[in-house]
C-alpha cells in the first residue's frame, strides 16, 4: 500500500474495481507523498485537499453505485497551472494571473471529469509556458526529483516533475514547442503531444496558438492511453478542433503489432548531441531492427531552420495572445498609473517576467511594419518546407525515431543566455511547426543516473499506431521500474 | 555575440504597451538582438512559390448555429476584475 502513488493508472483501476482500495484512500496516499516531498521537488504552485478528498468520495460513491466511468474513475490527475479547472487558481505561473479564479472549466478539464478522474492540484510551468526550464515561473522553481539541482525541464516541468516524484497518477501539461515531450524525457515519465486539433484548446491559456496542443503524461505507454482517449475529441467551443472519430487508444494497443519502417531523420543525430544520449537511442533502434522493423536513414533537410521558424511564429502569436493581458478585466493592475494608457504600460511591466516581455518584444518586432514579409511572412513560407518534409518522409516509413532532448537535464541556472535555451528545443519543435502528434519514452539513464527520452513522431491523428509502436519498446524494457528517490522535507 | 540589428527598443515596446526600464532596454535589446541575427539564418532559404502555413491543418468556415446558450453569470465573469461596482469594471478617467 506505501506505494500506491507510484502505481500505474491500470494498476490502480484494478484495485478500485476489487475493492482493495478506495479513490479516498489513493487521495490521501497522493497528498501524503506531496506533502513530504514537494518542500523539495516545487512541482505545485497549489492544492486543493478537500476539494480533491470531495471528488474521491463522489467516485467512490458513483463505484458503489455501480456507476463507475472507465479507467480513470477515481484517479488523481494533475492540472498544469494553465488549464481551467473551474473555481481553482488559473495562474500561468505569473504575478499577472496571480490572482486569478477560473470562472468555467476546459474542455479537457470537463472530458477527465465526465471519465471520473480526479482533477488534483495546480502545477507549476515557466510563466506563460515560455521556457525549457521551468526557471522561468514567477513564483518557484521545480527541481528534477532524480536530481534536486537539476531542471526538470519545461515549460511543463510541473507535470513532469510531480508524476516521477509520485505526487500524482498521471498529469496533463501542455506543448508549444516540446513543453509536454522535453520534461518528460528529463524526468523519466512517458508524454505525448497530440496532433494539432485533436484535443480542444478551449480553456487553455492561449501562447501560440497555432502551435499550443494540451496533451497527457504518464508511467506508461498505457496510461497515456487511456488519458488521451478521455480528453480528445472534437468541440465545437474549439474552431480549430478536428471532427475525427476517437480510437480506442488502449484497446489498439495490443492489436498492432507491427512490423513498422522506421525512420531516423540524420538532422536529428548530428552535432550537440550527447554521447549517452545517442548511444541509448541507438540501442533502441537496435530493438526494432531486432523485432523485424526496417530501419531506413531519412533527411528531413529544413530542420536547421525549425528554431528560427518556431521563434519567430511562437513570439508573433504570443505578442498578440498577450495583449488580453491590459490590467482592466482580469489579472494584475498596477497602482502607479497616470491614466488608462499608462495603466496598459505600468499593469504589463509589473504582470510580466523577463522572458515573456523578451518574447512580447520579438513577436513584436517581427510582426511591425517593414519588418512582417522578412521575418514572419518567410518563417510562414519556411514552416510548409518544413511540414513537407515531415510528410515526404511519411511516404516511406511509417514513424520517426529520434532523441527528445539533446542532453540529459541540466544544471539549473546553467543557460543564463535566451539563445542557449531555445536550442533545447531543436529537435521537439519540428512536430509543433508540422502540427503532427510526438510522443517522448524513456530509453535508459545516464552514467549520472539520469533519464534519457526517445521520440517517436507519427503521422497526423495516427496516435494509435504511434502508441502502439511506443508501447511495442516499453514492454521490453524495464525503465518504468526505476524511481527516484526523493528525501522528505527536512 | 553582437547585435547589428535595427532593433528600436522604445518603439517596439510602445507598440506592445510595455514600460522597460534602463536596465531592461538594454538587456532586451542585446538579448533579442542576439535572436534576430540567428533567425537571420531564414534569408538563406529559397521560398520562391512557396505558400505560407498559418496552421498545419486549416479548418475554415466553422459556423455555430446563432442560438443563445446559458452563459456565466455577471457575479462570475466580474469575479477576476481587479475594480468594480454595479456590475460594471472601474478604470481610470478616459476623457476630461
Amino acid at each position: 500500500m506505501s506505494d500506491l502513488f507510484f502505481q500505474p493508472v491500470t494498476e490502480l483501476a484494478a484495485r478500485l474495481d476489487a475493492k482493495e482500495i478506495s479513490s479516498v484512500e489513493l487521495m490521501q496516499a497522493v497528498i501524503a507523498r506531496t506533502k513530504a516531498v514537494d518542500g523539495r521537488v516545487k512541482a505545485f504552485n497549489s492544492f486543493d485537499e478537500a476539494d480533491a478528498l470531495a471528488q474521491a468520495a463522489a467516485s467512490d460513491a458513483r463505484r458503489a453505485a455501480g456507476q463507475a466511468r472507465g479507467p480513470l474513475e477515481g484517479i488523481p490527475v494533475g492540472m498544469k497551472d494553465v488549464i481551467s479547472v473551474a473555481g481553482q487558481p488559473l495562474t500561468a505561473s505569473s504575478k499577472m494571473l496571480a490572482n486569478f479564479v477560473s470562472p468555467y472549466d476546459a474542455t479537457a478539464t470537463l472530458n477527465l471529469r465526465r471519465a471520473g478522474a480526479i482533477c488534483w492540484g495546480r502545477l507549476n510551468l515557466d510563466e506563460f509556458a515560455m521556457g525549457s526550464s521551468t526557471e522561468n515561473s514567477a513564483f518557484r522553481t521545480t527541481c528534477n526529483p532524480w536530481d534536486l539541482t537539476r531542471v526538470p525541464g519545461g515549460s511543463s516541468g510541473g507535470s513532469a516533475a510531480a508524476l516521477a516524484a509520485g505526487e500524482a497518477i498521471v498529469t496533463l501539461g501542455s506543448d508549444t514547442g516540446g513543453s509536454i515531450r522535453q520534461p518528460a524525457a528529463l524526468c523519466g515519465v512517458v508524454g505525448l503531444k497530440p496532433t494539432y486539433g485533436l484535443v480542444s484548446r478551449y480553456g487553455l491559456i492561449a501562447f501560440a496558438s497555432s502551435l499550443d496542443q494540451i496533451g497527457p503524461f504518464g508511467r506508461t505507454v498505457e496510461d497515456v492511453a487511456i488519458t488521451l482517449g478521455a480528453i480528445a475529441g472534437h468541440d465545437p467551443l474549439d474552431s480549430t478542433s478536428f471532427n475525427t472519430a476517437i480510437p480506442d487508444y488502449r484497446a489498439e494497443l495490443s492489436k498492432r503489432k507491427g512490423p513498422w519502417r522506421i525512420g531516423i531523420p540524420k538532422e536529428y543525430f548530428g552535432a550537440g548531441l550527447d554521447p549517452e544520449v545517442g548511444a541509448a537511442v541507438e540501442q533502441a533502434i537496435a530493438f526494432y531492427r531486432a523485432r523485424g522493423c526496417e530501419i531506413k536513414e531519412v533527411s528531413l533537410p529544413h530542420t536547421e531552420y525549425g528554431v528560427g521558424v518556431y521563434y519567430i511564429i511562437a513570439t508573433a502569436e504570443c505578442s498578440s495572445n498577450l495583449a488580453r493581458y491590459d490590467g482592466i478585466r482580469y489579472g494584475h493592475r498596477s497602482k502607479q498609473a497616470k491614466d488608462v494608457v499608462d495603466l496598459y504600460f505600468q499593469s504589463r511591466a509589473e504582470g510580466f517576467g523577463a522572458e515573456v516581455k523578451r518574447r512580447i518584444i520579438l513577436g513584436t518586432y517581427v510582426l511591425s511594419s517593414g519588418y512582417y514579409d522578412a521575418f514572419y511572412l518567410r518563417a510562414q513560407k519556411v514552416r510548409t518546407l518544413i511540414r513537407r518534409d515531415f510528410l515526404n518522409a511519411y511516404r516511406e516509413v511509417d514513424v520517426l525515431l529520434t532523441p527528445t532532448s539533446p542532453t540529459p537535464a541540466f544544471k539549473a541556472g546553467a543557460k543564463a543566455d535566451p539563445l542557449a535555451m531555445y536550442l533545447c528545443d531543436v529537435y521537439t519543435i519540428g512536430v509543433n511547426l508540422a502540427g503532427l502528434p510526438g510522443i517522448s519514452v524513456p530509453c535508459g539513464f545516464s552514467s549520472g543516473g539520469l533519464p534519457i527520452g526517445m521520440q517517436l513522431i507519427g503521422q497526423p491523428f495516427q496516435e494509435a499506431e504511434l502508441l502502439a509502436i511506443a508501447h511495442a519498446y516499453e514492454q521490453a524494457h524495464d525503465w518504468k521500474a526505476r524511481h527516484p528517490v526523493v528525501a522528505s522535507n527536512g | 555575440m553582437s547585435a547589428p540589428t535595427d532593433l528600436n527598443i522604445d518603439h517596439v515596446a510602445n507598440l506592445a504597451r510595455l514600460a522597460l526600464t534602463p536596465e531592461e532596454k538594454a538587456k532586451f535589446a542585446q538579448q533579442v538582438g542576439d535572436v534576430i541575427a540567428y533567425i537571420e539564418q531564414l534569408k538563406q532559404v529559397d521560398v520562391t512559390g512557396v505558400e505560407p502555413t498559418a496552421h498545419a491543418f486549416p479548418v475554415s468556415n466553422v459556423w455555430a448555429d446563432d442560438v443563445a446558450r446559458p452563459g456565466l453569470s455577471v457575479e462570475d465573469a466580474l469575479r477576476n476584475a481587479p475594480a468594480q461596482r454595479d456590475h460594471m469594471i472601474v478604470v481610470p478617467k478616459v476623457v476630461e
